[in-house]
C-alpha cells in the first residue's frame, strides 16, 4: 500500500493511501475532537466537530470522512474551527437535558469533557429542555432520551459488530430518537441480545448500567478495539 | 371450514401487498416503495404490518420504523374522518400557519380529525392555506377557519373526508 506525505497543523506526517485525515492525524499525535467517530465503526460524519481547513477548499471537510492526499495541507486548530466546535456543543447541550451534576457519567463523559477543552463556560442558546422518556425497562441497562445526541454510535456498533441491529433512529429533526426494534420499550425487544455493547460506546450517560448513581458509571472503549482487532486480523490483544 | 373458503377468506389486501414486495425481489433497497403500497392498501402503517414488511423484506424491524417515521406522508394511525393539511412552509409559516394549527388542534377535542403539517404547496402568494377536507382555503385567518369548523360541526360531523 502506498505512502501519502501531508502536512497537519504544521507538521509532516505520513498517512496510507485510503486513510482519512481525522486517523491519519490521530496517529501522528494530532487529536481531532469528534463525538459520533469511533474507531472499528463506520464513519457517518454527523457530530461535525472533527471539520477541518484544507489549504486550497474554500470549504471545511469533515476529517473523519475526508481521504488523505500527497502535499495536503491542513489545519485542525484554528481560532474559526474551535468557535464552529464551540457553537456545536453549545447547540448539543441546549437541544436537550445535560445537567451534568446528577448523571451518572459525571467525570467521563465525552461531552462534558469536550465543553471543558473548548472553554464551554456557559451556553449562548436558550435550553429548548424537552421532557423526554426514560426507558428503564430492560433488565441491567437503562436508556434516558435526555441525554442522548444522536451520534448514532450505538446504532452502528449493534449494527456492524454485534450484528443484530437492535438499534436505529426514528423520527426527524428535533423529534429524533433512537428506538429499539418497532419502537418497543428496550426491555421487550426481541432482537436485542443484551451484549452491553451500545452501552459501553455511548459518549453521554443517555446509555448507562442500572445500579450506577451519579458520576458512578465508567465505560470500556478497549473491548471494541479488541474484538475489531480480532474479527479484522485474528489477533486477540491483550 | 374447508380449504377453499379459507383461502377465500385471505384478506385480498394481504395478497396485494405480498405481489407489491414480489414485483421488488422482495429486495430491502425496495422499502419505500412497499411502504408507500402498505400505506395505500391498509390506510396506515401499523405495527403488525411494520413487523410483517421488515420480515418479508428481511429488514431489522428498527430499519423499517426508521425509515417510514422519517416521512411526513408515512401515518401510524388510521385516518380520521375529517383531514385538514396545514401548510408550514416559509411563506404561509411566515403568514401564521403555526395559530391556524393551534387553532385546529385546539377544536379537535373528540379527535376526529386528521391534522398534518404541510411542507410548502406551491402557492406562496396565498399563504396562509389550509387544505380542509381536501379543498384548499387561501388567505386563511384564524376567524374564517373557526368559522368553518363550527359549519363542518353543526352539519353533523358525517361529511364525507378527503377521498381517503
Amino acid at each position: 500500500m502506498s505512502v501519502r506525505t501531508l502536512e497537519v497543523d504544521g507538521k509532516m506526517i505520513t498517512a496510507l493511501e485510503g486513510q482519512t485525515i481525522f486517523s491519519a492525524a490521530w496517529d501522528s499525535g494530532i487529536h481531532i475532537p469528534r463525538l459520533c467517530h469511533l474507531g472499528g465503526l463506520s464513519d457517518v460524519g454527523a457530530c461535525r466537530l472533527c471539520l477541518v481547513e484544507i489549504e486550497g477548499q474554500k470549504r471545511l471537510q469533515p476529517s473523519c470522512m475526508t481521504k488523505v492526499a500527497e502535499d495536503m495541507v491542513v489545519r485542525t486548530n484554528t481560532p474559526a474551527l474551535r468557535a464552529h466546535r464551540r457553537l456545536i456543543v453549545e447547540l448539543l447541550l441546549a437541544e436537550r437535558n445535560h445537567v451534568c451534576s446528577v448523571c451518572v457519567l459525571n467525570g467521563a463523559c465525552e461531552l462534558q469533557d469536550l465543553a471543558a477543552q473548548l472553554g464551554v463556560d456557559h451556553v449562548r442558546l436558550r435550553p429548548q429542555y424537552p421532557k423526554l422518556e426514560v426507558d428503564l425497562s430492560h433488565d441491567r441497562f437503562g436508556l434516558d432520551h435526555n441525554r442522548c445526541i444522536l451520534c448514532t454510535r450505538c446504532v452502528r456498533v449493534c449494527d456492524e459488530v454485534e450484528g443484530a441491529h437492535t438499534w436505529d433512529v426514528a423520527g426527524r429533526g428535533k423529534n429524533s430518537r433512537v428506538i429499539t426494534d418497532l419502537g418497543e420499550p428496550w426491555g421487550e425487544s426481541a432482537s436485542c441480545t443484551s451484549c452491553g455493547k451500545c452501552v459501553q460506546v455511548c459518549p453521554t450517560g443517555a446509555l448507562f448500567s442500572k445500579g450506577k448513581t451519579v458520576a458512578d458509571m465508567r465505560k470500556d472503549r478497549g473491548f471494541l478495539r479488541y474484538i475489531v482487532t480480532a474479527r479484522e486480523k485474528k489477533l486477540w490483544i491483550a | 371450514m374447508s380449504l377453499d373458503n379459507a383461502a377465500q377468506m385471505t384478506d385480498p389486501r394481504e395478497e396485494a401487498l405480498e405481489r407489491a414486495m414480489a414485483r421488488y425481489q422482495y429486495s430491502g433497497d425496495a422499502l419505500i416503495e412497499v411502504l408507500h403500497a402498505a400505506q395505500q392498501l391498509y390506510g396506515y402503517l401499523s405495527a403488525p404490518l411494520l413487523r410483517k414488511i421488515a420480515r418479508r423484506l428481511m429488514l431489522p424491524p428498527s430499519r423499517v420504523l426508521g425509515v417510514a417515521t422519517f416521512y411526513h406522508l408515512f401515518r401510524f394511525a388510521p385516518a380520521q374522518h375529517h383531514s385538514a393539511v396545514v401548510c408550514l412552509g416559509t411563506a404561509c409559516y411566515a403568514a401564521g400557519g403555526t395559530d391556524l394549527m393551534a387553532t385546529l388542534r385546539r377544536q379537535d377535542g373528540d379527535g376526529g380529525w386528521t391534522i398534518e403539517a404541510g411542507r410548502c404547496v406551491g402557492s406562496c402568494g396565498l399563504a396562509p392555506i389550509v387544505i380542509y377536507d381536501g379543498k384548499p382555503m387561501s388567505k386563511v385567518t384564524r376567524a374564517q377557519l373557526e368559522a368553518r369548523i363550527k359549519e363542518t360541526h353543526d352539519s353533523g360531523n358525517t361529511a364525507p373526508d378527503a377521498g381517503r
